[in-house]
């Protein structure tokens, strides 16, 4: 099954983030002065294939352990969900 | 007893722009052996000291040395360090190192976001930690390295920075030219100013500056020609380091 994983993987709470600082100071320049934080991160989206939803998610899981986050100063969550392939979508037509 | 010239490897991944003069420094100022290694060999050969040089390797992309970390050549570099062999990691040497798990911590955007090329004052801090690189060096001497990145801001947790500093393993902090650590002297926001750290063992030493780059008085000071020299002489004295094959 192909399976499509939209992985938000974002600074750690405490870590300094001078680029979310800067970009929160640009906001309240426009005028957004309600603008208290702003927290950058990364999106990243991942397709591939697992057998099942359990091994899709214990798959990410690992891609963000080994690579995508740095546990040092990283946290990763992610929404998974199936995608249909053209293979699928031939059997449903 | 070294009774030959060191040889020293000097990796390069896609993206690495110092090996050139880490190369320059070994073969033509040290009158060392000097071979650069691309980074998907596996095997380091016949070598006394391996230098991951300063660049973007893979672009920098994900993180810096994020990508690199997992380059063959990492699986030797690291069966070196555990040997006890000495391991130099400078600017995005240092960043691969840390991605690595070779040494704590991470090195991320500088505060004020800008890259800053700049020579750099920095304190020295317990060399007899890191013997085959500052081995020369004494506790409170100031040297003058350039610094050239953008993302060199040294960050750990607490316990992992008191267990650093406890251990003595912070040897390089940005100083002032009198050597005082001060806020103002800070050229990225590092936590405690740290500007280099070694390894438990003390083989394996990570700095942002770059000594590569100061080892001719032509280009601006000879400061960085102080770690190469300790290296030559503590190779000197490793009866067990000349024949390492790994």
């Amino acid at each position: 099954m192909r399976w499509l994983a939209e992985v938000h993987v974002a600074l750690r709470p405490g870590i300094a983030d001078p680029e979310g600082q800067t970009i929160g100071t640009a906001l309240r320049s426009l005028g957004y002065e309600t603008v208290s934080e702003v927290r950058s991160g990364k999106l990243m989206s991942i397709s591939f294939d697992a057998d099942d939803e359990s091994a899709a998610e214990a798959a990410i899981g690992e891609m963000c352990r080994r690579l995508l986050a740095n546990p040092v100063m990283d946290t990763a969550t992610w929404e998974l969900r199936a995608e249909q392939t053209d293979a699928d979508k031939a059997i449903t037509a | 007893m070294l009774a030959r010239r060191p040889r020293v490897v000097v990796v390069v991944f896609p993206g690495t722009w110092s090996e050139r003069d880490f190369a320059h420094v070994a073969e033509n100022v040290l009158g060392w052996e000097c071979r650069t290694l691309w980074h998907l060999e596996a095997e380091l050969g016949a070598c006394d000291a391996v230098v991951l040089p300063g660049g973007f390797a893979h672009g920098d992309h994900l993180r810096t040395g994020a990508i690199a970390r997992f380059s063959p050549i990492m699986r030797a570099v690291e069966a070196f360090a555990a040997a006890g062999g000495p391991v130099i990691g400078s600017c995005n040497g240092f960043q691969v190192l840390t991605e690595a798990g070779l040494l704590p911590g991470a090195l991320m955007r500088n505060d004020h976001l800008q890259f800053r090329c700049d020579w750099q004052s920095l304190r020295v801090e317990r060399p007899e930690r890191a013997p085959a690189w500052l081995g020369d060096l004494a506790n409170g001497d100031v040297i003058r390295l350039p610094i050239s990145h953008g993302e060199g801001r040294y960050i750990a947790d607490a316990a992992t920075l008191d267990g650093l500093e406890r251990e003595g393993r912070v040897v390089l902090r940005y100083a002032n030219v009198a050597g005082e650590v001060t806020d103002e002297a800070n050229p990225n926001g590092s936590q405690r100013s740290i500007a280099g750290l070694v390894n438990e063992r003390g083989n394996v030493l990570g700095l942002m500056p770059h000594p590569e780059r100061a080892a001719e008085a032509e280009l601006g000071g000879t400061d960085g020609l102080r770690l190469f020299r300790s290296l030559e002489r503590w190779l000197q004295e490793q009866p067990a380091a000349t024949e390492r094959r790994l």
